[in-house]
């Protein structure tokens, strides 16, 4: 059945899989014999995974309080029904199979036999229901969006679950892992009352992940145990997960080298420590694990202002900004510049044919002279603010960079420093701002964590990481509306690669670089899921 | 007949240090109240960016949940309400209630901060004495060269030096954190794994208050040594170590233990940034986590239990005064 699904859809692209697959495995028996031997090859049961966390998280449940924290810690809780490969097919999980019918319109998945939630119920099809229709289409931040076209999950049987759609959603097959459509309880969940957010089991969490919860000692550790009855037989490998809520990179680097925690995700260590830590034969630091959320770091014209609404003047700040320097001053050299709104990697979306802007201060200069903005007094052509995102230190660091390359060309760019609460809200509704810097993450598909830049239906006051530069475009509508409402895979490809060629061409924001995000892990490690957000079920701990 | 006035005098005294101290706290949950409204950005959207990505009905939902829909002047009210029955409220964020939230820390910023004051104050003294004992001779230089340096560098980089070389590199101590959660330990060896990991925060916690107890003890001893009583009790014979310890350091105790009470607010302030970098579970990162976070109820209520803190750090001072100096408790 999988088979046959996988036909149906993704019929041209399957052949092109097989022949990568081919020179994937063909390299790796060109480059095993290199590789040094593995102490152990077979996996070894029990032992405790000791892991830092930068924050602890709000809730554990990545379905209802979705945030980079609960991220670390929900995918060993529950499952999806799918696993979504590294080179885009599905991999069973909850579902064992599944069917489309009806021109895209109807598809229907069977559950596995025997798979329990954490206090014994059995897993049905009743619970895929909830947790689609009353859950994630109703408080996941980006499942309102992803799930919009899904009308009705029917149950025909308990082991049955029948999705119908209004029109076709391709997305949907990058949005149906575990992390992103989190298949939660209904018995726990379906109490009558709204507030989905004040349920007590999103901190005493009931899943049916190879982990349980165990115990939770606020503002120090989180501990989940082995689930012993997980449907997988032979997992998991570990005896438990215990997070490390550790707040200082400095000391997580610290507890690193002693061997205090054996795995840190989520950038975890400052950018300057990474050479010494790749170089360190101890730890693998690993850039491919996030390559699912593919970040992306932009420069933002507030458009609402007159002076960006002249596509010189946004031209010849972007001719201003040398990336290839940016990514050393503020990025330790780990970025890598972007041609464009998707990352190269990611590259079944990826255009590479696209406007570029190559840093040429010189044309900048003459553009600036030709919209009418020659220097004045001081060299200055004129002044507008910045407000850079306050995550980290490369953020605050790549303001001034800009503030500098800028000031070359005789604009003056006044930085303007805030705590994340006040940035949110000048940014995202005040809109108080000439421009802006911030990172989004693009997604498995472009229809999740791309459009948004530039699709003026995504100009929402009050809503955080939405369009805030007020692009609002009807080319640029259109092609969008078409990557959202094209069911065939082909055409829709087309609309892809056309919004990047328009993103480009338009300029209402600058695509700057590829962000890097890794993780950083003990070599005593083994068989880590390929993606950050996948479950530590296979993983195991040499002794 | 004058035994029952002064008992009334004492019990008036009583009702009105109460009192004021009922108007103190008052005045701290208005004024942070107002504080907190004030910042810009709510607690809903900082939920909501914490995920990356927005949808307008999420974000709807999330102010329901946190009760942002009412007007300032409800919200107000309820806190009000609320801590008239004697609870801080529930943490919309957490889910939990406030009190449940803190008291879990409490503990621990307790612990770290008594520690640290005790071993501030009794090296800090022990030094101030050793030091005005030896004025102008090298311990006397040695140890204000050591008080300065203490006095001047940073705690956090004091405390990151102090993690690379005794956790790093010789491998002593633990990096951080309140427990070694690899393993389940129990009873003593519970206890005793608490406190290998409260070695550094604690030590890092009290070396700034070190130089400031051990120079104010100094000068103290220093400006006694020359008064009148202390020459009369050596006129009449007593030994220079009972003049030093008895005559003298009682004396000088009284403007130590003042300032020590003053500091204590300050140390709780000195104690956020120990425990960020050594991840210290206190309550110290949650107050900073929370107002980062816009979670008003829990930041209402850490000020309210750190202003409470400071009152009764203040009333053991007098007490501890009345104790040294029987005149101070007559007036």
């Amino acid at each position: 059945m999988a088979r046959r699904f996988e036909n149906s859809t993704h019929g041209k692209w399957a052949r092109r899989d097989i022949l990568k697959g081919f020179t994937i495995l063909g390299g790796a028996c060109l480059v095993a014999p290199w590789l040094p031997a593995r102490a152990a090859d077979s996996p070894v049961k029990g032992g405790s995974l000791v892991m830092s966390l930068q924050t602890e998280p709000v809730g554990l449940v990545q379905g209802i309080t979705t945030s980079s924290a609960t991220s670390s810690v929900s995918p060993h809780l529950f499952d999806g029904l799918v696993v979504v490969r590294k080179d885009g097919s599905l991999e069973p999980c909850l579902a064992t199979s599944w069917e489309v019918t009806d021109a895209g319109k109807t598809v229907t998945f069977k559950l596995r036999e025997g798979v329990r939630w954490h206090d014994g119920t059995p897993l049905t099809s009743a619970d895929v229901q909830f947790s689609i229709m009353g859950i994630a289409k109703k408080v996941h931040p980006r499942g309102t969006a992803t799930l919009a076209s899904v009308i009705a999950v029917d149950t025909p049987d308990p082991l049955t679950a029948v999705l119908r759609f209004s029109s076709p959603a391709p997305v949907i097959w990058r949005a149906l892992y575990g992390n992103e459509t989190m298949i939660l309880p209904r018995h726990i969940y379906d109490t009558g009352k709204d507030d989905l957010f004040a349920n007590p089991a999103n901190i005493r969490p009931v899943g049916t992940g190879p982990f349980r919860f165990k115990e939770w000692v606020k503002g120090s550790h989180l501990v989940l145990e082995r689930n012993p009855d997980y449907w997988h037989p032979a997992e998991p490998h570990l005896d438990s997960l215990i997070f490390k809520f550790i707040k200082d990179p400095a000391a997580r680097t610290a507890a690193l080298k002693t061997g205090e925690i054996s795995y840190a995700p989520n950038n975890p260590i400052s950018l300057q420590e990474v050479r010494a830590f790749q170089a360190n034969p101890e730890f693998t630091v690993d850039f491919e694990a996030y390559r699912d959320a593919a970040t992306l770091y932009f420069f933002d014209f507030n458009l609402r202002k007159p002076l960006f609404q002249d596509h010189r003047v946004r031209e010849a700040i972007a001719l201003s900004i040398d990336r290839n320097l940016l990514s050393r001053t503020a990025w330790a050299g780990l970025a890598t510049p972007a041609t464009g709104p998707i990352p190269a990697y990611q590259k079944s979306n990826y255009n590479p044919h696209t406007v570029q802007y190559p840093f040429d201060p010189k044309r900048a200069e003459a553009l600036l002279d030709e919209a009418g903005h020659p220097r004045g007094p001081g060299g200055i052509r004129f002044t507008i603010d910045h407000l850079p995102n306050p995550y980290g230190e490369p953020d605050r660091r790549s303001a001034l960079f800009f503030k500098q390359a800028l000031k070359a060309v005789g604009i003056e760019l006044e930085v303007k420093n805030f705590d994340t609460p006040t940035y949110l809200r000048k940014a995202f509704t005040d809109y108080d701002f000439d421009t802006h810097s911030a990172w989004y993450s693009s997604f498995l598909d472009p229809q999740i964590g791309v459009i948004r830049r530039f699709w003026s239906q995504s100009i929402k006051p009050g809503t955080p990481a939405a369009n805030a530069s007020g692009f609002a475009d009807a080319e640029m509508d259109a092609v969008i509306d078409r990557i959202i409402h094209e069911g065939d895979e082909v055409k829709r490809h087309e609309a892809i690669l056309e919004m990047q060629a328009l993103a480009q061409q338009k300029l209402p924001s600058i695509n700057l670089l590829e962000l890097p995000m890794f993780r950083v892990y003990s070599n005593r490690l083994h068989d880590l899921p390929p993606s950050a957000l996948q479950s530590f079920g296979p993983s195991w701990l040499q002794s | 007949m004058f035994d029952q006035s002064s008992r009334r005098r004492k019990s008036l005294k009583a009702v009105n240090s109460l009192s004021r101290s009922a108007v103190t706290i008052l005045c701290v949950v208005v004024v942070n109240f107002v504080l907190m409204q004030m910042l810009p950005g709510d607690a809903a959207e900082v939920l909501a960016a914490e995920s990356g990505s927005g949808s307008a009905s999420t974000v709807i939902q999330l102010r329901q949940h946190f009760g942002l829909d009412r007007s300032v002047l409800e919200q107000f009210f309820a806190y009000l309400s609320n801590l008239a029955q004697l609870s801080l409220g529930v943490s919309p964020r957490f889910n939990l209630p406030v009190t449940e939230l803190i008291l879990s820390r409490l503990g621990n910023t307790l612990l770290l901060l008594l520690s640290a004051m005790g071993i501030a104050l009794s090296s800090g003294v022990i030094a101030g004495v050793v030091m005005a004992a030896n004025v102008g001779r090298w311990p006397d230089r040695l140890l204000s060269l050591l008080a300065l340096l203490l006095y001047s560098v940073p705690a956090f980089w004091l405390g990151l030096m102090a993690i690379v070389f005794f956790a790093v590199k010789l491998e002593w101590l633990p990096t951080g954190g309140i427990v070694t959660v690899s393993q389940n330990n129990q009873g003593w060896d519970a206890a005793l794994d608490i406190c290998w990991h409260l070695v550094l925060p604690c030590l890092t916690l009290a070396s700034f208050y070190v130089a400031i107890f051990a120079r104010l003890t100094r000068s103290a001893m220093l400006e006694i040594s020359q008064q009148d009583f202390v020459r009369t009790a050596r006129a009449k014979g007593a030994g220079p170590l009972r003049v030093l310890l008895v005559h003298m350091l009682r004396n000088a105790l009284v403007p130590v233990s003042t300032v020590a009470g003053m500091h204590f607010g300050a140390l709780m302030g000195g104690a956020l940034v120990i425990e960020v970098v050594f991840s210290w579970p206190g309550m110290g990162q949650l107050a900073m986590d929370s107002v980062m976070a816009r979670d008003y109820s829990v930041v209402l209520g850490i000020l309210l239990l750190a202003s409470v803190l400071v009152i009764i750090a203040n009333g053991l001072v007098d007490a501890l005064h009345a104790w040294l100096d029987p005149r101070i408790a007559q007036d």
